[in-house]
């Protein structure tokens, strides 16, 4: 018998009958599958929560769709327009317009402290004041409970995601801004983007109570299509009454998950490295011990004629085995544990507090399993190197 | 101690088992050092709060402004000592991503008021004698190679000046260290003189925020409520509180940063306890025959338990301060993000802590293999060889 059925043969021997030992060595086997279990469940869970951010940034803007800010700023909290200039912005070439004139809606941008429901501790949230176009400049945006607050009136509509985290922001509460009071009469969805976690109001109700006069922060538009962007723009910056900067919305909010995002993503990999480090210590702990107790076994079935090439790739597969099912555990924890959960963090770009919810994507369990694995296979290399290149005679003496 | 060379022995045993045991608890410990520093720099100022400081914001948000004139008024209110005042200037030196605060105030008061903040004393007469001076902290110095005498410009992204221009331009008079090391170092700090007749129309005469000194800590709820009743009903109304718990609301925004870190740390420990539990128990079952032995001869049952103990203990501690050294050596090589953390160090405290979980990591791996071996019948031991 020979050739490579025969090797797969051996293989799959050795294989087996490393496994059927596994329960008399449980207490090495569990410490080394529950090890890659917390790197992997740690790996996925802290990623998870800058795929949740990012998901909202992500599904925020459009490319058909576009903010303008003042030239210099990196915010709309310090960005500012005057009446004219919204309006120049509104008729630029490139905007979509319907019946009532051009998509295009100028708006007003604050902060307000409410408490978030989860510490009772006072947070920044954005408050905003809109045009009437400001549903059509962002996508799928309904209203879910209640109904959209009255043009002119002192009334606001909060995002689904703000009504969740912050206090006081159910439909027919009230929320106080200065000496204003405005009852909340309707909660809104934008598909899980960056609205969901703010207030809405008419831009002039928000006006006159910050004595803004006829100001606004930022203008955003829809476009004729997502190549009209570059004609809108050159528009705009060769315009010598404006001086103002033009961003893709989609872009401009990847601009901001950037610096949340990076935070969290090197803070990960370090802490999911170092631990990844620490099983792969384990798992050569546990495949010395498998190896040292079997060496009569392994010498056996070399004195037997089965090649050193098979004892390596077996003792491989086993760990590679243990790593892998450590892996499935722990990522499977991850998505108990952490998938859809909700909450809300800083975003220090706009200031202001973005509700989002963790993520456990199929890309990050995929991930998760592969750091299983390189772990499983470092830490199966050395012992089974070892056990290939015992002298046959003189461990079958051993013992 | 006369059986300390036993236990090293018994450790050295099986030197690939031990050093990589040894492995896993000191990279638990270096983790364990990497999230205290984490730790420390997102949620530890509320630590480094004076007590005796009350923070006064716009009652609807910190980004509105306050009017000046406010200082006078509170400092009439009684239990007042100081007031200070700051301004968010939202800089940019370079590179927007190179992020570090700058804000306007009052040279004098400011520095009485954060006395944790140390500048030498002729440093502190140039800044009073120039306009157009600022101090900066030594990390924020060291970071861009600043020294006093330089002149460095730095756009900001809401103050204009009067000519319409952002690009502000500050001589560097002094560079100011921290008195403890949890002080942030990389604010910059210029004239509210200067900033307030420099800049536009826009915002004259308003700033961020109040700190107030309090005479007596005993009294600062009842200064508080006396200082947002002063202004109540005013246009900008005034929420006041202990800088402890502004920090802590701050830190908050962020997310609940004590339990993420706390849970992953237990996920490492409960790793590493069965990592090196699983170790002493084997060690032990190997010895089985041995610690007959020892016991045949006269080891008391205390011994053979102590002699198990002071093994694991031994290696879980030694892992310890191996792991907590090199974590120690790697954070004082400072922020792993390149700014977003500024107070990003090892505390003392968690030096210990960390000390102590080792210790106790050795008593827990080590008690059920010491029980075992202390529970062997000597005739049944040594028949198991």
């Amino acid at each position: 018998m020979t050739g490579p059925l025969h090797w797969i043969l051996q293989v799959g021997a050795i294989t087996k009958f490393g496994l059927l030992s596994i329960p008399q060595r449980r207490g090495a086997v569990t410490a080394t599958v529950i090890g890659v279990a917390g790197v992997v469940a740690v790996l996925v869970g802290v990623l998870s929560i800058a795929a949740g951010f990012q998901k909202v940034m992500a599904v925020s803007g459009s490319p058909d769709s576009a903010i303008v800010l003042r030239s210099g700023a990196d915010s709309e909290m310090v960005s500012g327009f005057g009446r004219d200039q919204t309006r120049v912005i509104g008729d630029a070439p490139g905007v979509a317009r319907n019946d009532r004139g051009p998509l295009s809606s100028a708006e007003l941008f604050v902060i307000i402290n409410l408490p978030k429901r989860a510490t009772g501790l006072d947070a920044n949230v954005p408050l905003r004041g809109i045009e009437s176009a400001a549903w059509q400049v962002r996508d799928d945006m309904q209203i879910v409970q209640g109904r959209m607050f009255e043009w002119g009136k002192d009334e606001v509509i909060v995002g689904s995601g703000a009504a969740r985290e912050f206090a006081g922001l159910n439909v027919g509460s009230k929320i106080k801004v200065g000496r204003y009071e405005w009852p909340v009469v309707g909660v809104f969805s934008a598909k899980g983007g960056v609205p969901e976690s703010e207030i809405w109001s008419d831009a002039k109700v928000l006006q006159a109570a910050y004595n803004r006069g006829d100001s606004f922060q930022s203008v955003r538009v829809r476009l004729n299509s997502p190549g009209a962007f570059q004609e809108f723009k050159d528009s705009l910056t060769s315009n010598p009454q404006l001086n103002v900067k033009v961003i893709r919305q989609s872009d401009y909010y990847v601009e901001q998950s950037e610096t949340l995002t990076r935070l969290i993503a090197t803070l990960g990999f370090l802490i999911a490295f170092l631990m990844a480090i620490g099983a792969v210590f384990s798992a050569l702990n546990t495949m010395y011990s498998a190896v040292a107790a079997r060496t009569r076994e392994i010498a056996t079935l070399r004195a037997l004629g089965f090649g050193s090439g098979a004892v390596v790739v077996s003792l491989l597969i086993e760990a590679l085995l243990l790593a892998v099912v450590g892996g499935v555990i722990g990522g499977s924890l991850a998505y108990l544990a952490f998938n859809n959960l909700h909450t809300s963090t800083m975003n220090f770009q706009s200031f202001s507090q973005v509700a989002f919810a963790f993520q456990v994507t199929p890309r990050l369990l995929v991930r998760g399993v592969v750091w299983a694995a390189v772990i499983g296979l470092i830490g199966g290399l050395f012992p089974a190197i070892r056990a290939a290149r015992l002298p046959v005679a003189l461990a079958l003496r051993e013992l | 101690m006369k059986y300390l060379h036993l236990v090293w022995s018994n450790l050295k045993r099986k030197k690939l088992r031990t050093s990589l045991t040894l492995l896993s608890i000191l990279v638990a410990f270096i983790l364990f050092g990497f999230l205290s520093a984490i730790q420390q720099a997102l949620v530890g100022g509320v630590a480094m709060a004076g007590a005796d400081r009350l923070i006064v914001r716009h009652k609807v948000s910190i980004i509105q402004m306050l009017p000046e004139s406010y200082k006078a008024r509170m400092e009439r209110i009684p239990g007042v000592s100081l007031v200070a005042h700051q301004t968010w200037f939202g800089g940019i030196y370079q590179d927007p991503k190179k992020f570090f605060m700058q804000n306007p105030v009052v040279p004098e008061e400011f520095l009485s008021m954060f006395p944790e903040l140390v500048l030498p004393t002729e440093q502190k007469q140039a800044w009073l004698a120039t306009r157009t001076g600022a101090i900066v902290g030594r990390t924020t110095a060291e970071r861009f190679h600043w020294k006093t005498g330089d002149r460095v410009p730095i756009q900001s992204s809401i103050w204009a000046q009067e000519n319409g221009s952002r690009n502000w331009e500050f001589d560097i008079v002094g560079i100011y260290d921290g008195k403890k090391k949890g002080t942030d170092t990389t604010p910059l700090f210029f004239r509210y003189d200067y900033f307030d007749e420099a800049r536009g129309r826009w915002g004259k005469g308003q700033v961020g925020w109040f700190t107030i000194r309090v005479a007596d800590p005993a009294r600062a709820a009842e200064v508080a409520k006396l200082v947002d009743q002063e202004f109540e009903n005013s246009s900008a109304e005034t929420k006041t509180e202990p800088e402890g718990a502004f920090v802590q609301a701050w830190a908050s925004q962020l997310g609940n940063i004590v339990l993420i870190v706390a849970a992953i740390l237990g996920a490492v420990f409960f790793t590493i306890l069965l990592v090196a539990g699983n170790t002493m128990a084997q060690a032990v079952r190997e010895r089985t025959g041995e610690l007959g032995v020892l016991k045949a001869i006269g080891f008391t049952n205390g011994q053979v338990l102590a002699l198990v103990l002071v093994e694991s203990c031994l290696l879980t501690v030694l892992g310890g301060v191996l792991g907590l050294g090199l974590a120690w050596v790697m954070i004082s090589r400072g922020d792993p993000t390149s700014g977003l953390l500024p107070m990003f160090f090892f505390p003392t405290r968690d030096l210990l802590v960390g000390l102590g979980i080792s210790i106790a990591l050795g008593l827990v791996t080590g008690i059920f293999p010491a029980l075992q071996a202390m529970r062997l019948q000597v005739a049944d031991a040594l028949r198991g060889t």
